[in-house]
């Protein structure tokens, strides 16, 4: 029963998460609250692992979850549950491609999905932030982890504003926080 | 048949070369599929991006479908999509079952430990650069302050928050076009 629980709910988050990447995010995460199938901080090694192995991050995460959950099978009917609604939506649209573009009220629905869309990734990203600063605990001055902070402001700039490296591929920022990590017992 | 199979490979082989998905693909997929095969031209392809886009789903799925349903109708799309989810399937298992039988060691934890420090960081890098695309006047910013607040003090589903922010859009349009 539990891989049509896994295809239902991943056939939803495929249904109604937009704007491809981490879109999906907000989903899993209120999936972990309801089904206890993985943890938070679950959640948060996989989007490093989604992001740093091939394959587009939403999908890699499907697969991630069904297999924690379900193994091997698991993996396939959560992947087969979020490719199915995207194969359903794009064979109808297709057959109206240029009806879709026009209409004045997909348009006007999406300037309101848009940063919906983006809220709901910000909202998840505190909860990772909660688990990688704080190790879970409440939030107070005493709990933050310092080392975390500096590790963050750190690969902050050189993400952001410092030039030769902000091109860089996310693999190689998640590898030397992987070994800051290590040699730091974060 | 023997076109199904090449939809299928060929889109396995665009899933296996692209990290991270989204706008990360657009160049393999111009080589593999618009320059290689001729399955669609440059301006095609933007076009299914943008509208992959804005439509449910992963982007990446949405454009494979596109293009194998131009191909070879529903069939063509189907194998396209199966094509690109081929090497996750295959990859990811691989890794979580390593990962989860290697994950009690201390050093193991440590080096998450750096990760999810890094996975901040990313995730804030990517909402700033949709909020580049997302968020161009006050409405838009009213929505996106409304989302993230509720979301963040309460444990509604996310279907909900995209349900009436679409609302909120046809509303918010509606009225100011009745302005205009």
């Amino acid at each position: 029963m539990i891989y049509l629980q896994l295809f239902l709910e991943f056939f939803k988050t495929g249904l109604f998460a937009v704007g491809g990447g981490l879109a999906t995010l907000p989903f899993l995460e209120d999936m972990a609250l309801r089904t206890g199938w993985f943890t938070a901080a679950q959640l948060a090694d996989m989007i490093a692992v989604s992001e740093s192995t091939p394959g587009p991050i939403g999908v890699n995460m499907a697969t991630y979850v069904g297999f924690v959950t379900g193994g091997i099978p698991g993996a396939v009917v959560a992947t087969l549950g979020l490719l199915t609604p995207s194969v359903i939506v794009i064979l109808i649209v297709a057959a109206f491609l240029k009806a879709f573009r026009e209409n004045r009220f997909v348009n006007s629905a999406f300037y309101g999905l848009r940063p919906a869309s983006t809220a709901m990734v910000a909202s998840a990203g505190v909860s990772v932030v909660l688990i990688a600063f704080f190790g879970g605990n409440p939030v107070s001055l005493a709990a933050v982890d310092w080392k975390a902070v500096i590790l963050a402001a750190v690969l902050l700039v050189l993400t952001r504003w410092c030039k030769p490296t902000k091109k860089l591929h996310p693999i190689l920022f998640i590898l030397a926080s992987a070994i800051v990590g290590i040699l730091l017992k974060f | 048949m023997k076109e199904l199979w090449d939809l299928f490979f060929t889109f396995a082989k665009v899933g296996a070369m692209t990290f991270g998905g989204g706008y990360a693909m657009l160049p393999i997929l111009q080589r593999e599929v618009v320059e290689k095969k001729g399955w669609a031209t440059d301006e095609e392809l933007t076009d299914y991006f943008a509208i992959g886009q804005c439509t449910p789903g992963i982007i990446a799925v949405n454009t494979a479908t596109f293009i194998g349903q131009k191909e070879k109708g529903t069939a063509g799309a189907i194998l396209a999509s199966l094509g690109v989810v081929f090497p996750s399937l295959i990859i990811i298992s691989l890794l979580a079952g390593v990962i989860d039988f290697y994950s009690h060691i201390t050093w193991v934890q440590h080096a998450f430990g750096g990760i999810r420090v890094c996975v901040c960081v990313l995730i804030f890098n990517a909402v700033l650069k949709l909020w580049k695309g997302a968020v161009k006047d006050v409405g838009a910013v009213l929505i996106f302050l409304a989302v993230f607040v509720a979301s963040v003090l309460t444990d509604l589903s996310p279907v909900i928050y995209v349900l009436v922010a679409g609302v909120a859009g046809i509303l918010l349009r509606s009225r100011k076009e009745a302005q205009a």
